[in-house]
């Protein structure tokens, strides 16, 4: 079984959507991972869709311990991990149950048959056998003995019989690796390099893997392979990349274009933790990552190093957000540059840890006491993680401000194809420290004065210590004008409370205007920011598609508002702002620019689909006196 | 700018512009004009020298020295300046805070600092009480502080923070007093010697909300029975005469006269014993302020300083996988071309 064997017959398909579900112990999402990769490395537009429990390993077969993965395999551009699967491979009852409302009618339903004993059917809560009641009628169905036919295929093998059961997610690796003809060679090689200290696993991976992919073929169950071909894409090299790791790449990008040592000051949590664990494997560019106690000293320890001349980020999530404040708020009153990066998930409180969501915005802008603006970036598909986090140190740095950056759960966890950029086309966001005094005393004497701001940008020196002459300090006080000594004159708190407002606002002609898609003067605008572009773009070619003028525009900075975005909004019969939250965009909207705009939302812990928002546009339209529109049930 | 602004062995090279704002008589002076008087003596520069503080009255120490500073916020400075120090080696880091700032609303950034062996010095002002919100009680007041928030008096077992700093693993622990500058001097010398984390608790008067709170202790005529000095190598002893010593019993320190215990018993100071109980011991002698109380240098011991051993692993990581290239991580994964 390898590519080159004898060429079978293939049906073309332009995509394909397949959902793995199992136990949390079974390995679905690195089951997803690899076929998302074997994908990539065929050539196709893929997006991912990984979904798992809150808990490391819930009770084994229940619904609770239910963890999903979601790819979108195709042969052309696509921007969600699709609406409805095509395919649901269900490793246990449990799995079964929890996703077959998800599978599109009439798809195809892959059973590890073995896993459907009276147990396993009462944990997931079937009263009866669904295999037998005719509620799977509606789908193809194919019951595959997997956990026997893995054993079978290690039986000869010196393994322990619980590590081959436990190799039967690679035979249904295998198996619809087969069906949808991926390349076998990267797997193979992949379970060599992972498991490779491990001998006896590396073979009972394979094996499993092997034989489903055998099964496939001559179980003569499951018809010709299909094929989907490479998507067309721009030439060059190609990576695939999940949110957290370009997240991480762009703070090591930033460090070398900006010249200055990276530091990390967090504290793990879900979904942000993977960016320290990246980031940490990457000291050989200098940077380093500490692991603090606590939120607070996670983004404290971060403006220490800011202090020192670091390029400092912390990274979290909505949690410690709030943990964060009062250290956001210190770093919008000393000036310093300042990176907090949010992995938005469901909320309040504890909320749903592993879940997307993008219900922070309010928080970035207004989360802390007193007048404390600071620019907000957010990103929208996994790969523009990389370029997000750039943009927000370039801004952190130039204008001397904490900036948050707004990713979320469903960017952290997703994949996608991406164009490796050429690092020489990577802007510069390299500043310069203070190094002489920019004022005199009374007397006459060259002094620094701290808090003299660049004319232009508004932008107060950054003068590190080690400095000689330059020597000052700051603080939480209220400062003068100019000096930054401490001062808390009536006049002067407004002016510095203006002088900070400004600061940022300015920003907005240092930013590209918003591009919008479609004619461009549409009666129509389709309004997103962060994740819920690809959702958008593929709703508004949908609706496109069906004769409706639409235009959509997605929206990377989020304070200040690119300078355009008033004449964007402008003369329109309907602004729709889709958001993962009750409307927070939809509010800043309204109030900044008088728009009578309507939100969509969706706080279910899932993205958006491309299908339910252009079937609530196209209802609202048609109805046309209807304005607030939930997809929430 | 006058000749003694320009000369780092005069007090004024070491003293900001800013108008001093702490209540006539208050502690913190001393305080402040013995690292002034500190800095005339070390050999270190104006530009390399960091004051962090969080808040209270303690926490505006920085303003007034000439070096540079960040006075930043409530009880967070262990950990701004733990970024700070780590990241910036070659800076002298000094925290500043008091005991509601290190103790109350910062006591978790404090004993991580103090375990992870950052380069930094630590001065707790401890004068018991908080005193920027005007006389609450404080994570140090003794059972029973009657104060605004406390009518009744307060019911809070106290900190003893020279204890809590030997059981947070510090690898520098010393305790002085705000009324002798040299004492003072002679500490801070040593924990800024220190390679790694050093505490200082300072015993310092709140002259208008507890005031004399260690005047059982610090009047002059109650010191030969009440400060234990402690001298690295040499015996114990205190009292009018060197009549009193320490011992150890079942691993507590208790105070004996010295006449009636043999001259073995007695307990020789050892800044150096790795292990922190001794540290522990001796610090938990000062139950109250009307219990003999040591001064000087309870532990002083070396361990690997947290910011050396952040770039060892940074020099190692690149000496392994080179040094970083940008264009070379892009391709760290598996990659793909298209035509």
């Amino acid at each position: 079984m390898t590519d080159t064997a004898e060429p079978i017959e293939q049906t073309a398909l332009d995509q394909v959507v397949i959902r793995f579900a199992g136990d949390s112990g079974d390995g679905m999402q690195l089951t997803g991972d690899r076929f998302t990769s074997a994908s990539a490395l065929a050539g196709n537009d893929l997006a991912t869709l990984p979904e798992f429990p809150a808990e490391i390993r819930a009770p084994q077969g229940t619904l609770a311990g239910v963890s999903a993965f979601q790819v979108h395999i195709s042969d052309h551009e696509i921007y969600t991990p699709g609406d409805a699967p095509d395919v649901l491979v269900a490793m246990n009852p449990a799995a079964l149950k929890s996703e077959l409302s998800r599978l599109r009618d009439g798809g195809t339903l892959i059973l590890n048959d073995d896993a459907f004993d009276e147990r396993n059917l009462e944990k997931a809560g079937f009263e009866a056998d669904p295999r037998e009641t005719g509620e799977l009628d509606g789908y193809v169905v194919h019951r595959v003995n997997m956990t026997k036919l893995t054993l079978g295929a290690t039986e000869d093998l010196d393994v322990k019989k619980r590590d081959a059961e436990r190799a039967k997610n690679f035979f249904a690796l295998g198996l619809v690796s087969w069906m949808y003809s991926r390349p076998t060679q990267p797997t193979l090689d992949w379970i060599e390099a992972k498991f490779g200290k491990l001998p006896a696993i590396v073979a009972a991976n394979t094996a499993a893997f092997k034989a489903g992919h055998a099964f496939g073929e001559t179980a003569e169950m499951f018809g010709s392979p299909y094929k989907v071909e490479a998507a067309k894409q721009q030439p060059g090299e190609y990576t695939n990349i999940t949110g957290n790791v370009a997240t991480a790449w762009g703070m090591v990008a930033a460090g070398e274009l900006s010249k200055l040592p990276v530091f990390l000051g967090t504290y793990p949590i879900t979904p942000a933790s993977d960016i320290l664990h990246e980031l940490s494997r990457h000291k050989n560019f200098g940077v380093r990552t500490f692991q603090a106690e606590d939120e607070i000293a996670g983004v404290g320890a971060a403006l220490g190093a800011a202090f020192g001349g670091s390029l400092a980020f912390t990274t979290t999530s909505g949690p410690g957000v709030a943990l964060k404040g009062e250290t956001i708020g210190l770093a919008v009153s000393i000036e310093i540059p300042l990176v907090i990066v949010d992995v938005q998930r469901g909320g309040p409180s504890t909320g749903l840890p592993t879940k997307t969501e993008a219900s922070d915005l309010m928080m970035a802008m207004y989360g802390r006491h007193g007048e404390a603006p600071l620019p907000i970036v957010a990103a929208s598909t996994p790969a523009d993680c990389f370029y997000a986090a750039i943009e927000a140190s370039r801004l952190a740095l130039k204008y001397r401000t904490p900036v948050i950056l707004l990713t979320d759960g469903y960017l952290a966890n997703g994949a996608e194809p991406w164009l490796i950029p050429d690092v020489s086309t990577l802007p510069d966001i390299s500043v310069e420290f203070a190094t002489e005094p920019n004022g005199e005393d009374p007397t006459g004497q060259p002094v620094f004065l701290p808090y003299q701001r660049d004319p232009e940008t508004l932008a107060r020196p950054w003068a590190v210590p080690g400095t000689p002459g330059l020597e000052h300090r700051v603080g939480g006080l209220e400062k003068q004008d100019v000096t930054g000594n401490v001062n808390y004159d009536p006049a002067n708190h407004g002016r510095m409370t203006e002088l900070r407002e400004a600061k940022i606002a300015g920003i907005a002609s240092d930013i590209p205007p918003v591009a919008v898609q479609g004619s461009g003067n549409a009666p129509i605008l389709i309004l997103g920011w962060g994740s819920t572009r690809g959702a958008i773009t593929s709703a508004a070619e949908r609706l496109r598609g069906a004769g409706m003028d639409v235009d959509h525009a997605n929206l990377t900075h989020l304070n200040p508002f690119p300078p355009n975005l008033g004449e964007v909004l402008a003369d329109r019969e309907h602004v729709f702002v889709p958001e993962l939250n009750r409307g927070q965009l939809v509010r800043l909207i309204r109030a900044e620019y008088l728009v009578d705009a309507t939100p969509i939302n969706k706080v279910m812990g899932v993205p958006f689909t491309a299908a339910e928002l252009a079937e609530l546009i196209q209802s609202t339209v048609n109805n046309s006196t209807g304005n607030t529109n939930a997809a929430n049930g | 700018m006058t000749d003694v602004q320009l000369d780092p062995t005069k007090r004024p090279f070491w003293t900001s512009d800013q108008e001093v704002r702490w209540c006539p008589g208050c502690g913190d002076y001393g305080i402040l004009a013995a690292m002034q008087f500190l800095h005339t003596e070390l050999d270190v520069k104006r530009e390399d020298t960091v004051f962090v503080s969080g808040i209270g009255c303690a926490a505006r120490f920085p303003y007034y020295m000439s070096t540079y500073g960040m006075h930043t916020i409530h009880g967070r400075s262990p950990a701004i300046a733990t970024g700070l120090a780590m990241s910036r080696p070659d800076l002298n880091v000094w925290v500043v805070g008091g005991d509601g700032d290190m103790l109350s609303i910062g006591g978790n950034h404090l004993i991580h600092a103090l375990r992870r062996n950052v380069n930094m010095t630590v001065l707790l002002f401890n004068n018991q009480i908080y005193g920027l919100t005007k006389g609450q009680y404080s994570p140090t007041s003794e059972v029973g502080k009657v104060t605004k928030s406390t009518p009744m008096g307060s019911i809070d077992r106290p900190f003893n923070p020279i204890a809590l700093a030997a059981g947070a693993g510090a690898t520098f622990v010393a305790r002085t007093h705000d009324l002798d500058r040299k004492h003072m001097i002679e500490v801070f010398r040593r924990a800024h010697e220190h390679q790694g984390a050093a505490f200082i608790e300072i015993y310092q008067n709140c002259n208008v909300f507890n005031d004399g709170a260690y005047d059982p202790i610090l009047k002059r005529d109650n010191r030969a029975d009440m400060m234990i000095n402690l001298t690295h190598g040499e015996q114990i002893r205190f009292g009018t005469e060197g009549n009193r010593g320490i011992r150890l019993v079942d691993g507590a320190a208790e105070v004996v006269d010295v006449a009636g215990v043999s001259e073995s018993e007695l307990l020789v100071h050892d800044e150096k014993t790795a292990n922190p109980a001794m540290a522990f011991a001796l610090g938990m002698l000062s139950e109250d302020n009307y219990s003999p109380t040591p001064f000087g240098i309870f532990r002083a011991v070396n361990a690997p300083e947290y910011g050396q051993a952040v770039n060892r692993q940074l020099d190692e990581a690149a000496e392994k996988n080179g040094p970083g290239d940008l264009s070379q991580l892009l391709r760290s994964l598996a990659t793909w071309s298209v035509e």
